[in-house]
């Protein structure tokens, strides 16, 4: 009522008395009609924002970063390296000199496991990485291609899967020796499968969706289709598989060098040294436990990324 | 035929080969049947029938999506089949497709601008990044949607605006014929109204061709100049569109029509409505004959026979009936 006073006030007519000329249009830019109140955000932005929510995963993520800038800069700045021997200290306990103590030839255990975690991590991360690469470019060109070149191409991942992975490993490793990068060739040989048959599943779905079809009308060439429009629209999935196929790389890594075949001594793997600690398990378990420790945490945290991942990816699990 | 129409499709067969696993026998869909008709410059073309009468198979044939059997689509003069490389990268700018789901026919990771300056990119059009933009503003402004739009995703849009982007990527080629696939089915009857404006718009703007498929005859009526009507993958009745829709000699047309609802229920009452028996049959296991003669009230011994598309007036009608009355 206030306003309608001082109309009257202002202009010495009541506001209901306004003639209709005194009125004008407002344009467009000044309405403001489309105004938008929430930014627009990016799939990363929104995906980040989800994956925040999850403080489980959160953590982990945290925790994983740490532990790779440990892996990076412990062995860089420690006095202990992952072959020094010391026997005046053999199988020592905690210590400040040794934080998780030494081994039967009196290395330093701590220094070992951020040795090992090189090792680990960037068996994992690599072989994720090689997965990603080829899994979805097989599984794409796969789901894509179609047809007769499909099914040749999926019988031969057929095969591929059904033989054993240890028996490659074993093959592998008699080929190129025991190091690091035939641990690598081996986990990949077996695991792009599983990155493949997904990738392709979907594919086949998105590529009889209308907007591939409006890409192909208008005039696109198969790879732009392929790489721009399909597997963009599966990349959830496939973000999700990476992060799974990290844990699962170190853990066939470290089952690998726990049954011996993998990384040579004294190179050191946390499988490798799980598997020194064993004859020595009864009188020093600690030594056990260190390596299984980094293990397990590692592999909990890289579940845990996953399952943030997938729920922030999703929309449907929101 | 004389070579004077713009597209001009003959004999068209598109067939699937619907076969499961590898020694089954082989199962044969024959979708579109030995299909023939035209389309001027700047013409709009209808094309009604029943969901699964091969309406949007015949669509897809002509920009390629669906490889034909047999027979010639014609735009221009020049067989459009088997084109190839650089004379195929030339056809996409003839030809576009407005597709039917407007939640389906947008890349979601796409932004307004990105999806709008695909086709440039494709083409090589307006080649700087601000002669791109510009395209992209003027088409959005076509469409009649705002250029602020651009940055946005298509999740953010209605379907009648989502349904707009799809005509301003078509339009962003510059095509001379456009199909659209049952544009306005998935849309809103108020928001459907919308976009036929746009469309008749467009077409009177730039003189665009369409070719336009829909299962509502009274939509199709009100945008096109002829109509043809489709059923079981056979083109049986085409026409001047007021002729079809009020003078239909097709005993299936004249079902079709008889099922429009009316709104004013003294007339509703009145006419009289033509129930047809039974299911549209398989297209695995098509009547012999005449496609319609298992549901037709007139069917006899001369519908065991495939009537041949006949001129009656101005309409072409493919019955052995036409002149009974149903």
């Amino acid at each position: 009522m206030a306003d309608i006073n001082k109309c009257e006030a202002v202009l010495g007519i009541p506001a209901s008395e306004i003639p209709e000329e005194w009125f004008e249009r407002l344009s467009d830019e000044e309405k403001d009609s489309e105004f938008v109140a929430m930014q627009s955000k990016t799939y990363f932005q929104d995906t980040w924002a989800q994956f925040k929510k999850n403080r489980l995963a959160l953590a982990s993520l945290v925790f994983l970063f740490i532990l790779i800038l440990a892996a990076i800069f412990v062995p860089m700045f420690s006095p202990y390296t992952y072959d020094g021997q010391d026997l005046m200290h053999r199988n020592a306990g905690s210590s400040w000199q040794h934080p998780f103590g030494t081994d039967k030839f009196g290395r330093d255990i701590f220094v070992r496991v951020m040795y090992g975690a090189r090792i680990s991590l960037s068996v994992g991360f690599a072989a994720a990485l090689l997965n990603l690469i080829i899994g979805v470019v097989y599984g794409g060109v796969c789901g894509y291609i179609g047809g007769r070149t499909d099914l040749i191409l999926m019988r031969i991942v057929d095969i591929l899967y059904s033989v054993p992975t240890l028996l490659y490993v074993i093959l592998i490793m008699l080929i190129f020796g025991s190091n690091i990068f035939s641990v690598l060739l081996a986990i990949c040989v077996s695991s792009w499968v599983g990155m493949a048959r997904q990738v392709r599943a979907q594919v086949l779905s998105l590529k009889e969706q209308e907007f591939a079809q409006a890409a192909f009308v208008l005039g696109a060439s198969r790879t732009r289709i392929l790489f721009k429009h399909l597997i963009i629209n599966c990349m959830g999935p496939i973000i999700v598989n990476t992060t799974l196929m990290v844990p699962e790389a170190i853990f066939t890594e470290a089952f690998l060098a726990f049954v011996g075949i993998g990384i040579s001594i004294p190179m050191a793997s946390w499988g490798t040294m799980a598997n020194d600690a064993r004859s020595l398990l009864m009188l020093y378990p600690m030594q056990m436990v260190w390596p299984v420790m980094a293990i397990s945490l590692t592999m909990l945290s890289l579940h845990f990324i996953g399952d943030g991942l997938s729920d922030a990816l999703d929309p449907r699990k929101r | 035929m004389n070579g004077g129409h713009y597209v001009e499709i003959s004999h068209l067969d598109v067939i699937y080969d619907v076969t499961k696993g590898v020694f089954s026998p082989k199962q044969l869909v024959h979708a579109v049947n030995d299909v023939s008709f035209t389309i001027e410059a700047g013409e709009t073309f209808g094309l009604v029938g029943e969901s699964g009468c091969g309406k949007s198979s015949l669509g897809r044939a002509i920009v390629g999506i669906n490889k034909p059997r047999s027979g010639d689509i014609r735009i221009n003069g020049q067989d459009v089949t088997h084109l190839h490389g650089r004379s195929l990268h030339d056809f996409r700018r003839e030809v576009q497709m407005i597709f039917q789901d407007p939640y389906a026919s947008l890349n979601p990771r796409m932004t307004i601008g990105e999806i709008l300056s695909e086709p440039m990119v494709i083409h090589g059009l307006h080649r700087s990044p601000g002669a791109r933009e510009e395209r992209v503003t003027e088409l959005l402004r076509t469409v009649g949607l705002k250029p602020d739009h651009v940055r946005r995703y298509p999740h953010e849009f209605s379907g009648g605006q989502r349904q707009r982007i799809s005509i301003a990527r078509t339009l962003a080629v510059n095509p001379r014929f456009i199909i659209c696939d049952e544009p306005i089915s998935a849309l809103d009857v108020s928001i459907q109204a919308q976009i036929i404006n746009l469309l008749k718009q467009i077409q009177k703007e730039r003189n665009i061709a369409y070719l336009f498929i829909a299962h509502d005859i009274g939509m199709v009526k009100h945008i096109s100049d002829r109509i043809g009507v489709m059923y079981l993958g056979h083109l049986v009745e085409v026409g001047d569109s007021s002729e079809v829709y009020f003078h239909p000699l097709h005993p299936y047309t004249k079902a079709l029509l008889s099922a429009i609802p009316i709104s004013d229920p003294d007339v509703g009452k009145s006419r009289k409505r033509i129930i047809l028996e039974g299911e549209i049959p398989s297209p695995l296991n098509p009547p012999a004959g005449c496609p319609f003669s298992t549901r037709c009230p007139l069917a006899d011994e001369a519908c065991r026979r495939m009537p041949k598309m006949q001129q009656f007036g101005s309409h072409q009608v493919a019955c052995h009936h036409v002149n009974q009355s149903v």
